[in-house]
């Protein structure tokens, strides 16, 4: 056995972790054990790189990834929970920015000056350094939008798709003319600025609310770059494990389309958000909505049997999750049955509020996924919505009209009694009435998240 | 022998559906460890990037590019797994042994968890 072999051999064994790490998040009770194997594998690839004959520049390759190593490390150990989508998002970017950096390397390296590269060669290449930058681009603004560094609206202007489609029928002709024409390094360089403008471009329309799709999307983005560049090295280890991910973000990013009832394309290219408050949802905002202070409420949760918590990014945001867990445990304790019902895009990515509620300490056997529990909320006593408004809005199922028709939402309004807790009737993210509000089984607690539930804790503990 | 694109396209096509079959598995409850997993594992371009940044005589700007490449993948790869790790370990099932309890206890005996339930 050559050493070029046992070398691909190591590969393979890194393919195999890679699928078990995917196989065992199929429960929580495997996960981290599956994410161990997948740290694993990635070591024995690297270290087999290391084995390559043929390998130079040992000592910079190794004093830069030493030096890169805990930075990474330290991010991941000090961002909090609620801004994992903008960490996911950084690290989608600097995934598909290596990726296109190695494209260029390669190319600049293998492409002979007179004469040209085979077709799939320069295909492959093209393809790594074209997704790779776009992801990066694309999920370097995301990140921006998340963090609040740029606006979370949408951002638009007039002939936007016009720009943006000759942009990518540019970027295509170059991309045709790297493949027939000369293949210098400096066209390939021209193609990756301008489909890092293109990512740019990509995510300025898309609005904060929508962001689990298009982080879900970059995912796919980047893994479909890195088995690009596995076709560029002719390294199965690399179109396989990008292909994973790449089937993995795409499944994501269907579903969260399908969550919010809206096609991906939609998401894309809709600039949501941008939807005003019409006058006659203001109109029919004038209902009558029923108030009711922190005791009265903490009596209805106290001598309930089911209570139903809808937690959303409201209540993250307020930093309450903790305050909700110890309000959960006091209702328990009394007897009172307590669960979760979690809507798929609460949050700002897939599973968002899954991870919020397990870091307050929240057992995941309590939380439930919208099609678990949508059938037993007409048993259920009280629904309590803590910071979450769309995902609740009936006008979803029932009024045609509405610019959320269609998407599934959280049945709330099935439940005997329904409590909101809620810092003003100021419409949600996106600026759309919620008759829930004005239901006859509805009553409003009008408080910070926080404050509102710490409050909701003392009465009940004195009760 | 098929071309060797032609091979990698079929370990491409079967990956997908490999992919596809791992994923769809996986609940709702973990879709974010879901995506910083994928994440790091994505982080797999650091063998590319070794790879490149180790060819012998390149100019300087392309050692700069291939060695960028090589810090981008690495930062992937450690905070990619490290995040990951965090989040699972923070995912636990119920303290009080009702369900686990249940489990445990030999047949005969399943009558016990509903009566201490009651007590507390």
């Amino acid at each position: 056995m050559s050493r070029n072999d046992a070398i691909s051999l190591a590969y393979l064994v890194t393919i195999v972790t890679f699928i078990l790490a995917l196989r065992f998040l199929s429960s929580p009770r495997h996960a981290r054990l599956g994410n161990w194997l997948g740290a694993v594998g990635m070591t024995i690839a690297v270290a087999a790189t290391f084995a390559r004959s043929g390998l130079h520049n040992y000592v910079s390759i190794i004093i830069v990834m030493a030096a890169a190593a805990p930075v990474g490390a330290y991010a991941a150990r000090a961002v909090k929970m609620t801004a994992m989508p903008q960490m996911v998002a950084l690290f989608n970017g600097v995934g598909g920015g290596a990726a296109a950096l190695v494209a260029l390397a390669e190319f600049h390296a293998r492409a002979p000056d007179p004469g040209r590269l085979p077709f799939d060669a320069s295909m492959s290449i093209i393809l790594s350094a074209l997704i790779g930058s776009v992801s990066f681009a694309g999920s370097m603004l995301a990140f921006g939008k998340l963090q609040e560094l740029v606006t979370g609206r949408p951002i638009v202007y007039p002939a936007q798709k016009l720009v943006n489609g000759l942009l990518l029928s540019g970027l295509v002709a170059l991309a045709l003319a790297i493949l027939i024409g000369p293949q210098k390094s400096v066209l390939l360089v021209l193609l990756i600025a301008g489909a890092l403008v293109f990512g740019v471009l990509f995510v300025l329309p898309i609005g904060g609310a929508d962001m689990p799709v298009v982080i879900a999307l970059l995912n796919a983005f980047t893994g479909l770059a890195a088995s690009a560049t596995g076709f560029v090295l002719h390294e199965n280890v690399l179109i396989v494990s990008g292909m994973l991910v790449g089937a993995s973000g795409t499944l994501l990013t269907l579903l969260m389309a399908r969550a919010m009832g809206r096609s991906v394309s939609n998401v894309l290219f809709g600039a949501f958000g941008q939807v005003q408050v019409s006058a006659e949802a203001l109109a029919g905002a004038n209902g009558h909505v029923r108030s009711a202070s922190a005791e009265d409420v903490a009596v209805m949760l106290a001598y309930a049997q089911r209570v139903i918590i809808v937690p959303g990014y409201g209540m993250a945001v307020a930093q309450a999750q903790h305050d909700v867990r110890k309000l959960a445990d006091e209702l328990q304790r009394r007897g009172v049955e307590v669960r979760y019902a979690i809507h798929p895009v609460a949050g700002r990515m897939p599973g968002h509020m899954n991870v919020l509620l397990a870091e307050a300490n929240v057992p995941y056997d309590q939380l439930f996924e919208m099609d678990q529990i949508n059938d037993d909320f007409p048993e259920t006593d009280v629904a309590l919505v803590i910071g979450a408004n769309d995902v609740t809005n009936p006008a979803a199922r029932n009024s045609p009209g509405s610019p959320i028709y269609g998407m599934p939402i959280l049945d709330v309004d099935h439940a005997k009694n329904v409590v909101v807790i809620k810092r003003s009737m100021n419409p949600g993210f996106a600026g759309i009435d919620n008759p829930l509000y004005r239901d006859p089984k509805t009553v409003m607690l009008f408080a910070d998240a926080k404050r509102g539930v710490s409050e909701l804790f003392e009465d009940v503990k004195t009760l | 022998m098929p071309a060797q694109w032609i091979i990698e396209l079929t370990v491409l096509v079967l990956a997908a559906f490999l992919g596809v079959e791992v994923i769809s598995k996986v609940p709702t409850l973990l879709h974010t460890p879901l995506m910083s997993g994928t994440n790091a594992i994505h982080g797999i371009v650091l063998v590319g990037a070794i790879i490149v940044a180790g060819l012998p005589d390149q100019p300087i700007w392309i050692r700069v590019v291939s060695l960028t490449a090589v810090a981008l993948g690495t930062l992937n790869v450690v905070g990619g797994f490290v995040v990951t790790d965090r989040m699972l370990e923070m995912f636990k099932k119920r303290p009080e042994p009702e369900a686990a309890k249940a489990e445990e206890v030999p047949l005969g005996a399943s009558t016990e968890p509903e009566s201490a339930r009651g007590d507390e």
